[in-house]
């Protein structure tokens, strides 16, 4: 199966029915049929053909929330070249920080062309140099709609089910972002075997606010329903941080059955919504909220439920998934119709072992949720740094075998075949088995996880290193947890010549500032400290967790 | 229109930047800073609103509306 085979099934069977329900702040709904989707990706297909994009070219769109990403993104599928949906400039990010990854972007993916919107033009433009790939810019704007659909006319339907039909970014913090190429046959891989577990049906709607840019926006929030026939309820997440409580009268008003959300966001619902915007709101719909892309908490689940019970929301309803793009999307999901399985382990055992022990009278413990059971068309082990299976309850590495896995990191093939050993992709995440359910515990590396986003820490050192004051080797980035928002906070401490209080608070400042700026991550805590404070190890690495544990000791003693 | 740039920024340095020393001038850039996060702009409606009995919408939380804490104060004031 080819994706532009599935839209002409759906369109031949309910051309009329609504695919997409866009919503903006201050204007009404836009349902946009299945007949308005295809034509107005057409419209984009016959661009592409007439500025000479071959199909199998790769094509970024950087576009806002709006009608013409949905129709640039289905409009490269309809004309067979590669779409990938990259994130647009923001506030907080610096403009010469963006041209410079973009043009990173560009030179390694070689994209044939790029479509964005008329304000962001100038800004494209002057990331592409000499002798670039790209050879045509595309303003969204300027195109014109209409025309009967003619499918016969169109490329994309001469694709393979083996053809790549789409890259996926990863969310790096800097730099070089590894572009996940994903087929047809892969992607209905997935879509089959995650339908099945979650008994996906016509009368299932999906409410989502999640980036398109990120896995779980772009398959679970945007092509799983509109492949699938479900009508999609799509909001902006600049619109939806600004005002969580719309999304849940858009559940309301069309009866969204299902919702995917990191797991930050169930603090960010439970805590930023007025009772006044609550009125009318009624969450019985919803049979799986699933918490996806972060790592699970207890917690935020009760949080949430507390705060939404009384608005019909169903116990039962909140579910978890451990996903990621190299696997299309869900790698396992947590069986529907009761809660995830909970594991009250010992936490002594758990950090200092490596283990998931029942828990010892009297001693402290950890609630671990269950990321549910592998999908039937993947498998789930966990090894030792040998690649050795380890027993149930022992921690080690997730690694997966499916048939719905990336086919390459695109014109990466280095970093494909160093992803796999042996048929197995190794996910880099720690975790454990009981039964069948799989536990995930923490990244191998140190990656910090804010709100979905998968962060290094070595990205935000070498930024901290370009700030005046700051030498080389004398700073940490680490995450930490943070049980009031859900999700992890980002601390940056560095190290500096001089004592004075008003002159660290300057370097903290330009600090803050500058990390921000060139990475759009925002800093939590920013601590300039003397010299000499800062731990290293034998080596003279810095050693991110003897400095996270002394910074957290420091923090407990001001409190 | 003092004390309230003054509880802004007590409340912008403590709870969201977690640096209780740290000064934010009245015209210091907030938002097209990167200072506050979009994640954290709900915060500052919700104090402002249970501080001065105001209310920001959510369609206000950028910066061509308030961008410092004389417009943010401005604002508050206009209202009460």
């Amino acid at each position: 199966m080819i994706f532009p085979e599935r839209l002409k099934t759906l369109h031949s069977r309910t051309p009329e029915r609504v695919a997409v329900y866009l919503q903006f702040p201050n204007r009404d709904d836009v349902p946009i049929s299945i007949d308005q989707l295809l034509r107005g990706s057409q419209s984009f297909a016959r661009v592409y053909e007439r500025k000479g994009i071959e199909p199998g070219e790769v094509i970024i769109l950087i576009l806002q929330h709006s009608e013409n990403l949905i129709y640039a993104f289905w409009g490269a599928i309809l004309h067979g070249a590669i779409p990938s949906i990259m994130p647009f400039l923001t506030d907080k990010l610096s403009p010469e920080r963006y041209r410079s990854d973009l043009a990173a972007l560009i030179s390694v993916t070689k994209p044939a062309a790029i479509v964005t919107y008329p304000d962001f033009e100038g800004e494209v433009r002057s990331a592409i140099t000499e002798g670039s790939s790209v050879r045509s810019v595309i303003v969204a704007d300027q195109i014109e709609m209409g025309l009967d659909i003619d499918f016969d006319s169109l490329s994309g339907f001469l694709r393979k089910p083996g053809d790549i039909v789409l890259l996926q970014h990863s969310s790096g913090t800097t730099g070089l972002q590894k572009g996940v190429a994903l087929s047809h046959q892969s992607v209905f891989n997935q879509l089959d075997a995650y339908g099945k577990s979650l008994s996906l049906n016509e009368k299932d709607v999906v409410a989502s606010w999640l980036p398109l840019y990120h896995d779980m926006g772009l398959i679970a929030g945007f092509i799983m329903p509109i492949l699938s026939g479900i009508p999609l309820v799509l909001m902006s997440p600049f619109d939806w941080v600004r005002a969580p409580y719309k999304l849940m009268h858009s559940i309301t008003k069309y009866q969204a059955t299902l919702l995917w959300l990191p797991n930050f966001a169930y603090n960010f619902f439970a805590q930023k919504i007025r009772n006044r915007h609550l009125e009318d709101v009624d969450l019985s719909s919803l049979r799986a909220v699933i918490n996806c892309s972060e790592p699970v908490r207890w917690e935020s689940h009760q949080a949430f439920y507390k705060r939404f019970k009384d608005f019909g929301l169903n116990l039962e309803a909140l579910q978890t998934s451990y996903a990621m793009a190299e696997n299309v999307f869900s790698v396992t999901q947590s069986p529907l119709g009761n809660v995830p399985v909970v594991d009250e382990i010992d936490r002594e055992a758990f950090m200092s072992e490596r283990v998931a022990k029942s828990p010892v009278d009297g001693h402290p413990t950890i609630k671990m949720m269950s990321s549910g059971r592998p999908l039937e068309n993947a498998k789930v082990r966990i090894v030792d740094e040998q690649s050795v299976d380890v027993p149930e309850r022992v921690i080690g590495e997730i690694i997966l075998k499916s048939d719905c896995m990336l086919t390459g990191y695109y014109n990466r093939g280095d970093l494909t075949e160093k992803a796999f050993v042996d048929g197995w992709y190794r996910t880099g995440d720690y975790g454990y088995i009981v039964n069948e359910d799989v536990f995930v515990t923490g990244r191998k590396k140190d990656m910090i996880i804010v709100g979905g986003r998968n962060i290094y820490p070595q990205d935000l050192e070498m930024l901290t290193y370009e700030v005046p004051g700051v030498h080389p080797g004398r700073s940490v980035a680490f995450g930490m947890f943070d049980d009031v928002q859900g999700t992890e906070d980002v601390v940056v401490i560095a190290e500096v010549d001089s004592n004075d209080v008003s002159e660290q608070q300057q370097i903290a400042d330009a600090i803050r500032l500058h990390v921000t700026k060139n990475s759009a991550i925002a800093l939590r805590y920013v601590n300039v400290v003397g010299p000499k404070w800062i731990i290293k190890t034998s080596s003279g690495k810095t050693a991110r967790a003897a400095n996270k544990a002394k910074f957290m000791d420091e923090l407990r003693m001001k409190r | 229109m003092t004390e309230v740039i003054t509880q802004l920024s007590t409340f912008l340095s403590t709870d969201i930047l977690k640096q209780p020393d740290r000064v934010i001038a009245p015209d210091e850039a907030l938002i097209s800073s990167g200072l506050i996060d979009s994640f954290s702009l709900m915060d500052v409606a919700l104090f402002v609103e249970d501080t001065f009995g105001v209310r920001v919408e959510d369609t206000e939380l950028n910066a061509d509306v308030f961008d410092n804490l004389t417009q943010l104060a401005a604002l508050i004031e206009s209202r009460k």
